[in-house]
């Protein structure tokens, strides 16, 4: 874990001076990369196409893991009614939208200033959930530092492994969840495995995603994960392997952790 | 198992070198040897050229065509819980049809298989059509006109129904009196389609303008308009096509004797012709011809057709030698194998005359749509897929393709994701595929299978017909094909 702790913070220079000394999840060399390809966001076919075919899966886990905690959907159509929802890293808003388009309450957090506009942008688009979702342009931890326990679940997807301080990053987003909250990651493993297909084969062979969108170093594996939320107070109810399959552009569950993961914690109620 | 994978060979090949010589690839056999006969849809797709009326009103679904599948369709959307908040608007080019129960049988009939079926038990048109009338196909014979080879379905009348036969316009009524309860659901007749501008892109509506100069807004556009559909011109999509320069004859008939819920097919040098029943004495007729034949029927008194209808049922073709030798060292090679060879034959009814008006013809086809979806857009029944009516598989296709649309965008709006969503229309496109693609290409491989006199051919398609008598795992597989129970 060669984590780089207490690096200053470059992010968002001018608005931020007050960040300047603390530690920081966001990687600026990272943030710069994604708001650069920030235009093609929404295109389904363009570089964040995996992204936009993992939308069924994850919600889907979602779903899933929080029947598995008692939460009873009321309404077919709107089925996460009255859910605070905290989306980490939401990007574009590829998944905040759908979230919020079946009710939940949803925040959408992003370091990137470029990408908050696109999502606020797009976000027009669809009337529905103009009441319900709204995007907030900050890290996790400046975010966590006014609020907390205001969520029933936080989303952390495709973006713990572009994170620099992936403790703090956690501790952050547990901070701002409800005690019998729901957190919900997914991720990519780092072993060997992982490496050939997610950044050999997805990058450079295949290249269903822009050379240089991932960095091993930030992989992190699924009982390191489990680790650093056991550390936060919450407990792992289920782990569980995603493939994507570059012929079909499609994901599928696979029991297989060895390239991505999602996973589901529980916060627990108290120390 | 060597002689049937051997024999399955021989079939297929034989169909598949009759006319053309095709890669075993479907895919690229579509777009390799049809290259001359692809249409490329025109690719003019005219952006806002027409001038924007004020009455621009907004739907999340639009159902261009009011057919049998379409309306069908729109009535499975506005039923599923997911999509009943959904603004459904349902356009017909023809005028309102007024149902009116009618002694006389219909001489326009579809046979449903079991999902079909299911489809509109769910959708509650069924009860509708139960309470009126539908026959029920317990058995069905199939038997070859060169040869003694025949299959017959359900010999021991164990199994359930093989299809149910319903008239085309009881059907549409059944589903009319269900769509009228459903308040999400607006219907325009007379609407003739002028121009389709699709967006192409998700989130942004498409737009489609009547020749009445009334415009509509849609967040995801179906296509159930037919063959010649407007919404597949307008996604450009490729379609690959060809006729058959065969024509269906259509006819109620009344039988001599009464025969109870039997389906009977017999292949012809020329075509193939078919019975299924309505009643214990009248039959429907599906009588695939030349196209100069079935002009030549058309013209001919009545009784004069009914002769050749007769002939066309009972008449011995000479047997010829060299399929006959094939056929007995066939039949012993079984014996060998102490396998049941011989199936009893029910001797075929004879006409006795036809019901006034019910003779008319179509032509027949063959067509499918490279692509069933693009953002915002999609196909079903006849607009993605045309097939000739020999197996009865057109309609049941159609159904299929409703079925998994309905389920397909109940999980997209379940999971907050927009109607038009290609993420979703992809996987209702990838499941109809896998299904449509084989069952069109069998029905067109039979068609062209038995087009033909020559011998080994017709030995090829004897032994085929004998070898699913006999082999039951493959005749089940055939029936189950048949009644759609790979539909999903």
């Amino acid at each position: 874990m060669n984590f780089v702790l207490s690096i200053s913070t470059t992010v968002n220079l001018k608005e931020n001076e007050s960040a300047k000394s603390k530690s920081t999840t966001v990687d600026t060399k990272e943030l710069n990369k994604f708001s650069n390809l920030c235009q093609n966001w929404w295109n389904p076919n363009g570089e964040m196409g995996p992204l936009h075919t993992m939308n069924p899966l994850r919600i889907q886990f979602i779903k899933d893991g929080l029947k598995n905690v008692g939460f009873v959907e009321n309404s077919p159509n709107y089925p996460f009614k009255g859910l605070m929802l905290l989306d980490v890293g939401c990007g574009g808003g590829i998944l905040s939208e759908p979230l919020a388009r079946i009710g939940a309450n949803v925040t959408g957090l992003d370091a990137s200033k470029e990408l908050v506009a696109i999502a606020n942008e797009h976000k027009k688009l669809d009337e529905s959930i103009s009441s319900n979702l709204s995007y907030v342009n900050k890290s996790v931890e400046e975010f966590s530092e006014e609020t907390t326990e205001k969520y029933d679940v936080v989303v952390a997807s495709e973006i713990l492994e572009h994170v620099i301080d992936q403790s703090l990053f956690l501790k952050s987003c547990v901070k701002l969840l409800k005690p019998k909250g729901s957190i919900f990651i997914t991720t990519i493993n780092k072993n060997l495995i992982s490496y050939l297909a997610g950044i050999i084969g997805a990058e450079y062979i295949l290249q269903v995603l822009p050379i240089g969108t991932h960095d091993w170093n930030k992989f992190i594996s699924p009982e390191d994960t489990r680790r650093l939320l056991n550390e936060c107070n919450c407990n792992t109810r289920l782990i569980h392997g995603l493939l994507y399959n570059p012929m079909t552009y499609q994901w599928s569950w696979t029991p297989l952790k060895s390239i991505n993961y999602a996973l589901h914690a529980v916060k627990n109620e108290c120390l | 198992m060597n002689y049937l994978h051997i024999s399955i060979n021989v079939i297929v090949m034989a169909a598949i070198y009759t006319k053309y010589s095709l890669p075993n690839n479907t895919l690229s056999f579509i777009t390799k040897a049809y290259k001359n006969t692809i249409f490329f849809g025109p690719n003019h797709i005219v952006r806002n050229i027409f001038n924007q009326k004020t009455n621009n009103e907004a739907f999340d679904i639009i159902v261009v065509g009011g057919g049998m599948v379409g309306t069908t369709l729109a009535c499975a959307l506005a039923n599923n819980k997911c999509l009943q908040s959904k603004k459904i608007l349902l356009l017909e080019a023809g005028n309102k049809q007024k149902y009116v129960s009618n002694d006389q049988y219909s001489n326009r009939v579809v046979a449903l298989n079991k999902y079909s079926k299911l489809l509109l038990s769910n959708i509650g048109a069924w009860k509708h059509i139960q309470s009126h009338r539908f026959t029920p196909i317990v058995k069905m014979q199939i038997w070859d006109a060169y040869s003694d080879a025949m299959l017959t379905f359900n010999d021991d009348y164990l199994s359930q129904a093989l299809a149910y036969i319903v008239e085309n316009d009881l059907l549409l009524h059944a589903v009319h009196t269900q769509l009228s309860k459903k308040k999400s659901v607006t219907i325009i007749n007379n609407a003739k389609v002028e121009h389709i501008n699709l967006s192409n892109n998700i989130g942004i509506d498409s737009n489609i303008l009547l020749k009445s100069g009334e415009n509509f807004k849609a967040k995801l556009l179906i296509g159930a308009d037919g063959q010649m559909s407007k919404v597949r011109d307008a996604m450009g999509v490729k379609y690959v096509d060809w006729d058959y320069d065969q024509m269906g004859i259509v006819a109620t008939v009344k039988l001599c004797e009464t025969i109870e819920n039997v389906a009977w097919q017999r292949f012809l040098p020329n075509g193939t012709i078919a019975l299924l029943p309505l009643t214990n004495s009248l039959c429907s007729l599906v009588w695939c011809i030349t196209t100069e034949e079935a002009k030549r029927l058309l013209q001919i008194s009545e009784e004069e057709f009914i002769d050749n209808l007769n002939d066309a049922f009972l008449k011995v073709y000479p047997k010829d030698e060299l399929v006959k030798c094939g056929m007995q060292a066939f039949k012993k090679l079984f014996e060998n194998f102490q396998l049941p060879s011989a199936v009893s034959r029910q001797l075929q009814p004879s006409i006795a005359g036809i019901v006034d008006g019910s003779r008319a013809a179509f032509p027949l086809g063959f067509g499918h749509a490279l692509h069933y979806v693009q953002p915002g857009v999609a196909l079903v029944g006849d607009a993605a897929h045309r097939v000739n009516p020999l197996a009865g598989q057109g309609v049941n296709l159609g159904f299929g393709d409703v079925t998994v649309l309905v389920e397909v965008l109940a999980k997209a709006v379940n999971n907050g994701a927009l109607i038009g969503d290609t993420t979703y229309l992809h996987n209702y496109e990838s499941i109809r595929l896998k299904y449509n693609i084989p069952t069109m290409l069998t029905i067109d491989a039979l068609h062209r299978l038995y087009k033909t006199t020559a011998s080994p051919i017709i030995l090829a398609r004897s032994l085929g017909l004998q070898l699913t008598n006999i082999v039951k795992p493959l005749k089940n597989f055939l029936i189950k094909h048949a009644a759609g129970t790979e539909n999903i």
